[in-house]
């Protein structure tokens, strides 16, 4: 991947060099190929044709959301020789791009990029290696012993042609979320499968009218019920290839599901996060599937429900199906700047930030992709005494069962079901009726992004 | 002998009066000047350089247009701005005028004052910060305006910001933010028109209602069509509030809906600055051609 872009790049330097300033998207290009060109310290061709910058040190700029302010705060607590810059920004939340854009402006000024970056994407290494920001961790960078830690795949949406360019910071795997004791109290087993799941559904509808089994009011909708069911619409087949089937079996019997369970008002349509459902059904709740981070997220910081009520269980399958699956939401990145002129001290920072216990097992708040450290903070979730019984189990085993079906493309599925889907359901559509609408919207924004598309 | 100096004296005075006050306007234009070249002329350059050549800097005739066309987005965001724009010019004029006559006729009392800074205080608010009043106003949980809301039949956030009513909030956030300066505009425009003219009409037996639409409205023709000229280029540059509805909605509304934000989008998601170029010069270009309608149109330039 990077060697064609070098190539393409190269060509472009071909003219004047005093025209680069001007040129507008080659400025990445041009970027990659000035670095590969001019400037280093040289030292070969170490790190697999990754030129770095000249390493003049200088103090450590690093870029986090306000939930990662606490990681880069305790490292420079324990670190006071580290000079650190510590900026927050939004982390990329809601799909704002805002790490994009400023990249792309710092590529045309060839200055002012940040050292480390934070994002609450996971899709960030596919701009990210195109226009040069990232540089490659498994290439010396970082040690190979270190990264075999992280739990099975986390690294694969950093992955480009087998070179690693961000390291996951935690996962999002999907788990049902459920109130223990009311479902004790109403006498529902807890369901194994999305039939006996849709079967509840009704129970609740006409036994106790007003209780939720789900939301598919949020964007990640299609990541929490599509991606766990195995339907193929996001099957990201190489670095520019796609094939986009929403019409598959799997697809359209979650559909139906959903849409069963929306007409009979067991599936909320608002945000999990709108003023309208905290207010009028955070206390009515009964199940919700959902990622990881849903249990302090959710339902502890943003429910209030109180303790010992919430558990966990593992997301239902087919009936009939014997290879559990599961979806993810989710789950941030950090990357490391090609052009940073500290990468020893970057490396450092990258390396602490994503496998520290001080950091990752006791303060985070998501599941950690590292898995050393998730132990740890499993352990300190079960001695948290929230839940109801004992979620580690759950967690743990679903973090290696994310379906693989679903990949990591440069388009938002979430951003894409947010436009297309969520209205049309808020003005009464099924879901069902939408999925050539979804289809459709998918095909679009891949192409957009480049993708060759196969439906 | 004297009165020679006297004479001279006197031909000079003017000519040093007359240099002091050309002096001073050509600074302050200069400054002006300077900034439109900045920020105004050589982006244009800029843009119009980047809308005709390929990432490679080499000249690509119209193809980055094509592309814009060709994209899914374009159209619908056509249509998205110009209905909006439709709704907005419209409200624009008929209430902007209807109320600057309105103040204007109770210019007697303080409470001509009074809503006066009460329509301009709005606009004193940055468009982005108003935009955040209008996603509280807008959310039936938490607005205080609920009961209106709910009395529409609008329970939930998403049913308020469903795509067919984007083109009337937008345009109501819009009028809030902009309406009450021009409202101030059109009625120091109104004061200018002499009191002779309205007592001859008033003696000719003309009421409000003519007096209004037969003599003020006329003579308020060129700052009308001042208005709608800049009101049309930026209605075309719609950005801020489909921008912020997008992100308040997590997606849900506001996505792509103007052609500004499709530029946008093709900058700085599907980094292709050239066609994102292509299209503000698109825009540009028929800003200026409506701009240059309704000037010949109206006779703007026209002496009285």
């Amino acid at each position: 991947m990077t060697v064609k872009w070098r190539v393409v790049g190269a060509k472009t330097t071909g003219r004047t060099r005093r025209r680069a300033g001007f040129l507008a998207a080659g400025g990445a290009l041009l970027l990659a190929a000035t670095a590969a060109c001019g400037g280093g310290t040289g030292g070969g061709s170490s790190q697999g044709g990754f030129h770095p910058v000249k390493q003049t040190g200088g103090s450590l700029t690093v870029w986090v959301d306000s939930t990662r302010l606490a990681a880069a705060k305790l490292y420079q607590k324990q670190n006071p020789s580290v000079k650190m810059d510590i900026v927050t920004y939004d982390g990329d939340a809601n799909g704002s791009n805002y790490l994009r854009t400023k990249v792309s402006l710092f590529n045309r000024t060839r200055k002012g990029w940040p050292d480390v970056v934070f994002s609450s994407q996971n899709n960030e290494a596919t701009w990210a290696v195109q226009d040069g920001f990232t540089a490659p961790l498994n290439k010396g960078l970082i040690p190979s012993s270190t990264l075999a830690g992280w739990a099975k795949g986390a690294n694969d949406p950093c992955t480009v042609n087998g070179t690693l360019y961000c390291l996951r910071n935690d996962l999002s795997q999907t788990v049902l979320w459920y109130d223990a004791p009311l479902m004790k109290q109403w006498g529902y087993q807890v369901p194994k499968t999305w039939e006996e799941y849709q079967a509840i559904g009704r129970k609740v509808a006409s036994e106790h009218p007003g209780y939720l089994v789900g939301s598919a009011g949020d964007p990640w909708t299609p990541e929490v019920y599509m991606w766990a069911g195995k339907c193929g619409a996001n099957q990201i087949t190489g670095p520019k290839a796609a094939k986009v089937d929403t019409a598959g079996p799997n697809c359209t019997r979650m559909a139906s599901l959903l849409d069963g369970l929306i007409k009979n008002k067991t599936m909320s349509l608002s945000s999990v996060f709108s003023s309208d459902f905290d207010k009028n059904e955070a206390d009515k709740v009964l199940m919700m599937p959902g990622p990881s981070w849903f249990g302090g997220s959710v339902f502890q910081g943003t429910f209030k429900t109180p303790a010992h009520r919430i558990a966990a269980a593992p997301m239902p399958q087919w009936s009939g199906d014997t290879a559990a699956s599961t979806g993810n939401v989710g789950g941030g990145t950090w990357l490391l700047s090609a052009h940073s002129t500290n990468l020893k001290a970057a490396a450092a920072f990258l390396t602490w930030a994503t496998t520290a216990d001080d950091y990752q097992g006791k303060l985070a708040p998501g599941y950690p992709a590292y898995a050393p450290a998730a132990k740890t903070w499993l352990a300190q979730q079960a001695s948290s005494g929230y839940y109801s019984g004992d979620i580690t189990g759950t967690l743990q085993a679903a973090a290696d069962q994310i379906w693989p079906g679903w990949g990591y493309g440069q388009f938002s599925q979430e951003a894409v079901w947010a436009a297309t889907v969520t209205p049309k359901l808020t003005a009464g559509k099924t879901v069902t009726s939408l999925l050539p609408a979804w289809k459709d919207a998918i095909v679009n924004y891949a192409r957009a992004d480049g993708y060759q598309v196969t439906q | 002998m004297s009165s020679q100096a006297t004479h001279a004296r006197r031909s000079q005075a003017p000519a040093r009066r007359a240099l002091g006050p050309a002096r001073a306007g050509h600074g302050f234009v200069a400054a002006y000047t300077v900034l439109l070249i900045a920020f105004g002329i050589v982006p244009t350059g800029y843009a119009v350089y980047f809308a005709f050549t390929n990432a490679g800097g080499r000249f690509t005739g119209l193809s980055n247009f094509s592309t814009a066309l060709d994209d899914f987005r374009f159209g619908p965001a056509v249509g998205h701005v110009a209905f909006y724009l439709l709704c907005w010019l419209v409200s624009l004029v008929v209430f902007v005028v209807g109320l600057a006559l309105l103040l204007h006729r109770m210019a007697a009392g303080g409470v001509s004052r009074v809503l006066r800074f009460l329509y301009y205080v709005p606009g004193a608010l940055a468009g982005a910060a108003s935009v955040m009043v209008w996603l509280f106003v807008l959310d039936p949980t938490v607005s205080p305006a609920a009961f209106l809301l709910r009395g529409l039949g609008y329970h939930t956030f998403g049913q308020v910001i469903a795509p067919g009513h984007l083109p009337i909030l937008f345009t109501l956030v819009a009028f809030w933010t902009g309406a009450g300066g021009w409202i101030v505009v059109m009625y120091g425009a109104l004061n200018n028109i002499s009191p002779d003219v309205l007592e001859a009409a008033r003696i000719d037996g003309a009421g409000a209602w003519q007096t209004a639409w037969r003599i003020q409205i006329p003579l308020l023709r060129k700052w009308i069509v001042y208005m709608v000229i800049l009101a049309f280029a930026g209605g075309t540059q719609l950005f801020v509030e489909p921008q912020l509805l997008s992100q308040a909605s997590v997606g849900v509304a506001g996505r792509d809906y103007s052609l500004n934000q499709l530029a946008y989008d093709f900058a700085f998601q599907n980094n292709d600055v050239n066609t994102a170029a292509a299209i503000s010069v698109e825009l540009l270009l028929v800003g200026l051609v409506v701009a240059g309608v309704f000037v010949a149109r109206s006779g703007f330039f026209d002496a009285d």
